[in-house]
């Protein structure tokens, strides 16, 4: 096995009630790859990344990270995930949903260090949040409550970003700064999406894997000018799918 | 309300029902936050009226048996923790119906316990105070067992605050983090289960949801972290048990009665004064 895997799945099963999900799925991810997995609903997109977080066992093959199991690699992994809030006047603070991230990393029971803390404030600073810190979630608009999530993930200093669906429900401002802190954790990170968005991926994407049941890999091609940069704004690249890359 | 505070100098019964009311008052103002932020209050109704299946059988056997040492109390948390583990189960791993299970559980805990009170020999006045409660028949044992719950709800908050809130928030995440989400949220019920006991003794079966939730309620339109709704709903919920009390005392109403007419009425007034402060604001 190659070192610089630092995510590998070996024909990777799974299947609920007797339905199958994910067949043979063979997939490895480098270190400070940008990696967007796309794919139906229903396609297996989530179940690979709880898969990958350890939240689900495969049925069969296995996935390895750092070459042990997802539970033991844990702390090298943040998770944002898609998020549902069920009350929205929820209690609490910016502060208070970054710490959430700390959970599982140092004491287990009382309150938070100061440790904890600075971790937070600094983490804050670094996704431009640290004055809205005292605020109230809901207070936050769309876009500012995506970032929050993000330094949720980013507080127990993890070495691979997981992302389950961050642009769903955003305006294109919000989307496009949100895109813009990505690729700027992405020189530290390795980050790995999910997004039922199936047609246009964002141009610093560096691999593009479509799941469906089975697991492929398409190239992404630049369209040069042309009518998507003027639906969007800014420049995008199509994904070719009917183009699948050879395993590496 | 002059009258009412030189009657509890005087009689004792009345000091017990105040102390009472600041030990309920806790208790209400440490769990309901959780409750309301999770929108479980639901739950917390199915524990608590399917706590008179646990009273009526500790009456029963008490009464027919000869075992004094058998307090409806203790009937009543054996009873509450036992559906808040069913209910908490049902909840977790039950996606569908789970309304259907609550309800049934809260309707079979209920036919229980009437069967039993109304099976024990003698006359039965108690049927009427677990359902409507009564504050002022509190005695220095109930006082004790009230603050020992009290003690051990305060010890589990302070422990596993982080933990309830990050659960309360958001389940997937916590449970990425490798913690034991279904643990916790079982923990969580067993404190609202022990809740509903401390606030049987005040309000009675019939009425705890409503002051595990309406302090609540008016708490959060002022507060923007949960620890701040808990202080301020604590506060809310001893201030309501005084002037609630000193209402039934006056006027000679039905302590538990008057004590939610009071939070239903403060409730009203606070939504209606925030539209009000509202529309003056925005002009």
């Amino acid at each position: 096995m190659n070192n610089s895997h630092i995510i590998s799945a070996n024909n990777l099963s799974f299947s609920y009630n007797g339905e199958t999900v994910l067949e043979n799925v063979n997939l490895t991810i480098n270190e400070n790859d940008f990696v967007w997995i796309v794919g139906p609903n229903g396609g297996g997109k989530t179940t690979l990344l709880k898969l990958m977080l350890g939240l689900l066992k495969p049925k069969t093959g296995s996935i390895k990270i750092f070459g042990d199991s997802p539970q033991k690699a844990r702390r090298y992994i943040g998770y944002m995930s898609q998020h549902i809030l069920l009350d929205s006047q929820f209690p609490v603070s910016v502060l208070d949903v970054v710490l959430m991230g700390r959970l599982g990393n140092g004491r287990s029971v009382g309150p938070f260090r100061s440790a904890d803390k600075e971790i937070a404030n600094e983490v804050l600073q670094q996704v431009g949040l640290l004055e809205y810190r005292q605020k109230q979630f809901s207070q936050l608009s769309g876009g500012q409550q995506r970032r929050l999530l993000i330094a949720r993930a980013l507080v127990s200093r993890p070495k691979i970003l997981l992302l389950d669906e961050p642009t769903a429900n955003l305006d294109a401002d919000s989307e496009k700064d949100l895109f813009e802190l990505l690729k700027k954790l992405n020189k530290e990170l390795t980050i790995i999406l999910v997004s039922h968005d199936p047609a246009f991926v964002s141009d610093f994407v560096k691999r593009v894997v479509c799941v469906n049941r089975s697991v492929h890999e398409h190239p992404t091609t630049e369209i040069s000018g042309s009518y998507v940069s003027e639906f969007y704004g800014d420049q995008r690249r199509i994904i070719q799918h009917d183009k699948h890359l050879e395993e590496d | 309300m002059i009258e009412f505070f030189s009657a509890v100098a005087e009689f004792s019964f009345l000091q017990k029902a105040l102390l009472a009311g600041v030990l309920a008052g806790v208790a209400c103002g440490l769990v309901g936050p959780f409750i309301v932020a999770r929108r479980i209050s639901y739950i917390g109704g199915g524990i608590a009226h399917s706590v008179l299946g646990g009273m009526g059988a500790a009456y029963f056997f008490s009464n027919v048996f000869n075992w004094n040492w058998l307090h409806p109390l203790y009937g009543a948390v054996v009873a509450a923790l036992l559906s808040a583990i069913v209910i908490g189960l049902v909840s977790l791993r039950a996606k569908q119906r789970e309304d259907t299970i609550i309800s049934a559980i809260w309707a079979i805990g209920m036919a229980v316990g009437i069967i039993f009170i109304m099976k024990t020999p003698g006359y039965n006045e108690n049927l009427l105070s677990y359902l409507f409660g009564n504050i002022l028949m509190v005695s220095s044992h109930d006082l004790w067992q009230i603050a020992g719950l009290d003690l051990l709800i305060i010890a589990m908050v302070i422990l596993f605050y982080n933990k309830f809130l990050a659960i309360c928030f958001d389940e997937e995440f916590v449970r990425a983090r490798g913690i034991n989400v279904e643990f916790y949220y079982l923990l969580l019920l067993c404190l609202t289960a022990l809740t509903v006991v401390v606030l049987i003794t005040v309000v009675g079966i019939v009425m705890v949801i409503a002051l595990l939730t309406l302090p609540v309620a008016i708490a959060g339109y002022f507060t923007r972290t949960l620890w701040q709704t808990m202080i301020l709903s604590t506060i809310t919920t001893i201030v309501l048990t005084v002037f609630g009390l000193a209402l039934s005392y006056n006027l000679d109403l039905p302590s538990g009665a008057s004590i939610i007419l009071l939070a239903g009425f403060l409730f009203l007034i606070t939504i209606f004064g925030k539209k009000i402060v509202a529309i003056f604001t925005s002009k």
